[in-house]
């Protein structure tokens, strides 16, 4: 089962891409997670491992999984190690002028060999998914806006002081 | 008289002959990983369940989780548990339920053998915790899981203390799991004690009960041999943070002090959760 979510957010790439690049921030901007943590020595990059887990009904789904795609303030996918089957993306693409971000999170997921019942489970848990996705990019682009009106806010004192 | 004594006998040793040895290999990650969806179908739709505190149990060795027990013969509870240590943990991490001899003997329960339950005895839960593995144990067992409706919001292990003794020679945590709901999924009138002492069933298979149960599709339900068809109660539970005898107690713990703050941690958790249900079944 494959859902996506996209928004577009008032700020470059570079900017969204420090958050959704950055494990230690999942925590405050994506819904529903529970777990974000990072396995082992590396802890960004292709092959960084994090042990997550979303909350998805009567369960906290997830397992270890691992960054497969790595382009800078582009394209960041995962793809699971262990848990349920899952692979996802963040897909960054530059929009207004530069000035704005087009951001889509996309979540295939499901559990192989579960057969009918895998289906019907994917398809029942979509809805929460999806709704998951939704509040994640709703959070995320508040955070990365209201971050960047406090850069230009700080930027503005800091030219102020320096001309008095 | 003599005739029923020994069909009684015969089906007890049909009984003792189907238990299955104890062999924690049959547990089959691959298999509870498959069946995972159907589960989380049964347990979020159905039984609406939540499952809290996870992040108490230990992330990894062996952990005795002390469970109270709830719902007669078919107990949601230990479902719910499964699923939610499953997804929680990983299929990876070895975790083994001990069950009744009558379970694990019923025909077409053969299947709780791969998600790793065992017969419930001391040798079994010893091997799985040497093993590494995480426990769950419900010490009241049949005694508890058919109390009457009225007493569902009470935990009563019948004064069972030997998950203690385990916990102590073992040198493992004990994470209590407290559940309510389970009581819900029928009207649960009497244990049938005096039934089950006058046909002997202590003596020939262990059981001290013949509960008696109003219950779909049966109605009047004497003995719940057959299961029921549980109703669609709300299930909450809560893991609680790990409890170590010996920092706890001493280096020679009191077994009554420990099983009595066990009894107590567990029955305040289960009377905040009582607090928080509205409505019968529907939580």
């Amino acid at each position: 089962m494959r859902v996506e979510s996209k928004i577009e957010i008032t700020a470059p790439p570079a900017l969204v891409w420090e958050y959704v690049s950055d494990p230690s921030r999942y925590l405050d901007f994506m819904s529903g997670i529970t777990r974000w943590e990072v396995v082992g020595a590396k802890r960004i990059g292709l092959g960084a491992r994090y042990r997550m887990l979303l909350r998805v009904g009567s369960a906290e789904v997830g397992g270890l999984i691992e960054v497969v795609e790595f382009a800078r303030a582009a394209d960041l996918a995962w793809t699971s190690i262990t848990g349920i089957d899952q692979r996802g993306r963040w897909r960054l693409r530059a929009g207004h002028e530069g000035r704005s971000t087009v951001t889509t999170l996309r979540l295939s997921y499901g559990v192989a060999g579960s057969g009918i019942w895998g289906w019907l489970a994917d398809k029942v848990a979509a809805p929460t998914v999806r709704g998951h996705l939704r509040r994640s990019l709703q959070q995320l682009k508040r955070q990365v806006e209201h971050e960047q009106l406090r850069s230009a806010a700080a930027e503005r004192r800091r030219s102020r002081m320096g001309a008095a | 008289m003599a005739a029923t004594a020994d069909l009684l006998s015969g089906v007890a040793e049909l009984v003792k002959s189907r238990v299955p040895a104890a062999d924690l290999d049959e547990r089959d990650p691959d298999y509870i990983r498959e069946s995972l969806p159907r589960l989380w179908l049964l347990a979020s739709l159905y039984f609406r369940a939540e499952v809290r505190g996870l992040g108490n149990v230990p992330d990894e060795g062996p952990v005795l989780l002390v469970g109270n027990h709830s719902g007669g013969n078919l107990t949601p509870d230990t479902g719910v548990f499964t699923l939610a240590f499953s997804t929680y943990f990983g299929v990876e991490r070895v975790f083994h339920q001990l069950a009744h001899n009558l379970v694990l003997s019923m025909p077409g329960l053969s299947f709780l053998r791969k998600y790793g339950t065992v017969a419930a005895s001391h040798d079994n839960a010893r091997k799985a915790l040497q093993a590494g593995a995480a426990v769950l144990v419900y010490p009241g067992g049949d005694y508890e899981v058919h109390r009457p409706s009225w007493q569902g919001r009470r935990v009563d292990f019948g004064g069972r203390k030997g998950f203690l003794r385990l916990a102590l020679d073992e040198r493992v945590p004990i994470v209590p799991v407290v559940s309510i709901g389970g009581q819900e999924t029928a009207l649960f009138l009497s244990r049938g004690e005096r039934l089950a002492k006058g046909l002997a069933l202590d003596r020939l298979f262990r059981l001290k009960v013949l509960p008696i149960s109003i219950a779909p599709p049966w109605g009047l339900n004497v003995g719940d041999m057959l299961g029921h068809v549980p109703l669609p109660a709300k299930i909450t539970i809560e893991a609680l943070p790990p409890i170590d005898l010996r920092r706890e107690f001493g280096a020679d713990p009191d077994l009554d002090e420990a099983y009595d703050h066990l009894v107590r941690l567990m029955q305040e958790t289960l009377d905040a959760l009582a607090a928080e249900r509205r409505f019968p079944v529907l939580g």
